[in-house]
């Protein structure tokens, strides 16, 4: 069964055709890997799916239509997000980021804190002050407060240390245990940890649809996303 | 010396005014990028909500009268902003000029329609007996009314910090003065926090407007034409969405005003229009400001 479906989702800005027509299925339960050279359109899809870019073509989720809804209701119907560049609130404290985004009676500051005890002992520290790594828990964090249906994560590895780079890994290969999730990630060790499907997409359009398994076929990987798989 | 405690004093009061017009202004642009000229017209129809209440219910002025008519002057600007933001602005979110065209036709309709209603001659604001007595400070005779002005605007920066740092919808508009975009995909209806911040902007001009009535002699349809012009000044001096640099810049235009027109007579203008220009190309986020991302 699938938890997201998209038809067809079409984005333009300014004449300039950035999604044609993408179409693909995340399964329930599942994770599944958006994957694309850079400026293919991925992390497009995802804020298209949000509503917060306009586009055209049809997002359903669990079956129900929210292609004309807004933002903040996509979210409220159970779709978590965290974004490229983790867009953390820099002049709120950590805590302040995490209450701000308290969406269901019960917020899971027990997973949260579990998975980043860190954010916990500098729940009163000024967000913007953190290091990347931290902004970015606070970011996986605050999408983690709340009961999602599905899970959208935009690089979650993006510009970090190594060292974090496995201890976000970590967090999210847990998190993927409990939840749908689609995610853009460049990091293919981290893709073929926790992924079942992939969707590679291509100059703003799906060009592959199918199983992780595709990630070990050398000429597939250098083919679709110009790397090679010893590399990654 | 007591001349200079005299200027400083009146330069804060003048200053305190200044804040009550920019405030909102800041929160209004910050959270929102709505450029809006039409809130002048939210500190028209305060005074002239808190003249008509306090010449219609009350013939002799009390200070209870005069209290009571300042409170409803700030609620009648805070919902006239409220509607100026649910009938208009609301449709207009993310278009600039269109948005920056028909708040300039909102305060000219308002003008016009407060003209019609009151005429086009200054009012008189009428005020307590005590609002033109001065009260001693070291050798410095200080006029009543600039204390006034200080109190009441150290009150509503009180009252806007309490509700910005101690409260969700507070929370929700600090985030949403950095990030609009991220505040909505965290699931929150970020209008209601617009809604709110054009009620509390309207609320402060409204206020504003029964003061400045009574600082400036009287209240006609285009007297806070001026104002606004400060207010803008005010906002961009002390960086857009910031309440702190809100603040800030209307203290230093107001000291900085009073003291250059009594030294240098005619050039206090002049001074602020230097101070803008230097902030503008030296700290273009303003003092408190923000870059912009």
């Amino acid at each position: 069964m699938s938890a997201l479906s998209i038809s067809d989702l079409r984005v333009e800005f300014s004449g300039s055709q950035i999604l044609k027509g993408v179409s693909f299925d995340v399964r329930a339960n599942s994770v599944t890997a958006l994957l694309g050279r850079n400026g293919v359109g991925k992390s497009s899809t995802l804020k298209a799916i949000l509503g917060i870019y306009p586009h055209a073509g049809k997002v359903e989720l669990g079956g129900e239509d929210i292609s004309r809804e807004q933002t903040y209701r996509i979210v409220q119907k159970g779709i978590g997000y965290i974004p490229e560049d983790r867009e953390i609130f820099a002049s709120l404290s950590v805590k302040e980021n995490l209450s701000l985004a308290e969406l269901d009676d019960a917020p899971n500051y027990e997973l949260a804190y579990s998975l980043f005890p860190e954010l916990k002992e500098r729940a009163n520290q000024r967000a913007g002050t953190l290091s990347g790594g931290q902004q970015q828990m606070v970011a996986i964090a605050r999408a983690l407060l709340n009961k999602s249906q599905i899970l959208l994560v935009d690089e979650p590895t993006k510009g970090l240390a190594p060292r974090l780079v496995t201890e976000v890994a970590d967090a999210l290969a847990r998190v993927a245990t409990e939840t749908t999730m689609l995610i853009v990630e460049q990091n293919l060790a981290l893709v073929r940890r926790i992924a079942k499907d992939i969707v590679v997409m291509d100059q703003g359009t799906v060009v592959f649809s199918g199983g992780i398994e595709n990630l070990n076929d050398d000429d597939f990987v250098h083919r679709h996303l110009g790397v090679s798989v010893k590399g990654h | 010396m007591d001349t200079f405690i005299l200027i400083g004093i009146t330069g804060i009061g003048l200053g305190a005014l200044y804040f009550l017009v920019a405030c909102g202004l800041s929160l209004i642009y910050g959270l929102m990028g709505v450029l809006n000229f039409a809130h002048g017209a939210f500190l028209s129809v305060g005074a002239f909500a808190g003249y008509w209440f306090a010449v219609k219910l009350f013939p002799v002025t009390t200070n209870l009268s005069f209290a009571l008519s300042i409170i409803v002057g700030g609620i009648a600007g805070g919902l006239f902003a409220l509607l100026v933001e649910q009938l208009v602005i609301k449709r207009l979110y993310n278009r600039h000029i269109d948005q920056a065209l028909v708040t300039v036709g909102v305060s000219l309709v308002a003008a016009a329609m407060l003209g019609g209603w009151f005429g086009h001659d200054p009012l008189l604001l009428p005020t307590p007996t005590w609002w033109y007595n001065a009260i001693q400070i070291g050798e410095a005779f200080i006029p009543v009314d600039r204390l006034l002005y200080i109190g009441v605007s150290l009150i509503m920066l009180i009252l806007f910090v309490v509700i910005l740092r101690f409260t969700r919808i507070g929370l929700v508009i600090r985030a949403g003065v950095e990030n609009r975009t991220m505040v909505q995909a965290l699931g929150i209806n970020v209008k209601l926090a617009f809604s709110t911040v054009f009620f509390l902007g309207g609320l402060a001009a409204g206020v504003g407007g029964v003061l400045i009535a009574g600082y400036s002699g009287g209240v006609s349809p285009y007297f806070s034409g001026t104002w606004l012009i400060y207010g803008f000044i005010v906002v961009v001096v002390g960086g857009m969405g910031s309440l702190g640099g809100s603040a800030l810049a209307a203290l230093l235009i107001g000291i900085s005003r009073q003291y250059v027109n009594y030294y240098a007579p005619g050039l206090g203008d002049f001074v602020v229009v230097i101070l803008l220009a230097l902030v503008l190309i030296f700290r273009p986020q303003g003092l408190l400001g923000k870059v912009s991302h």
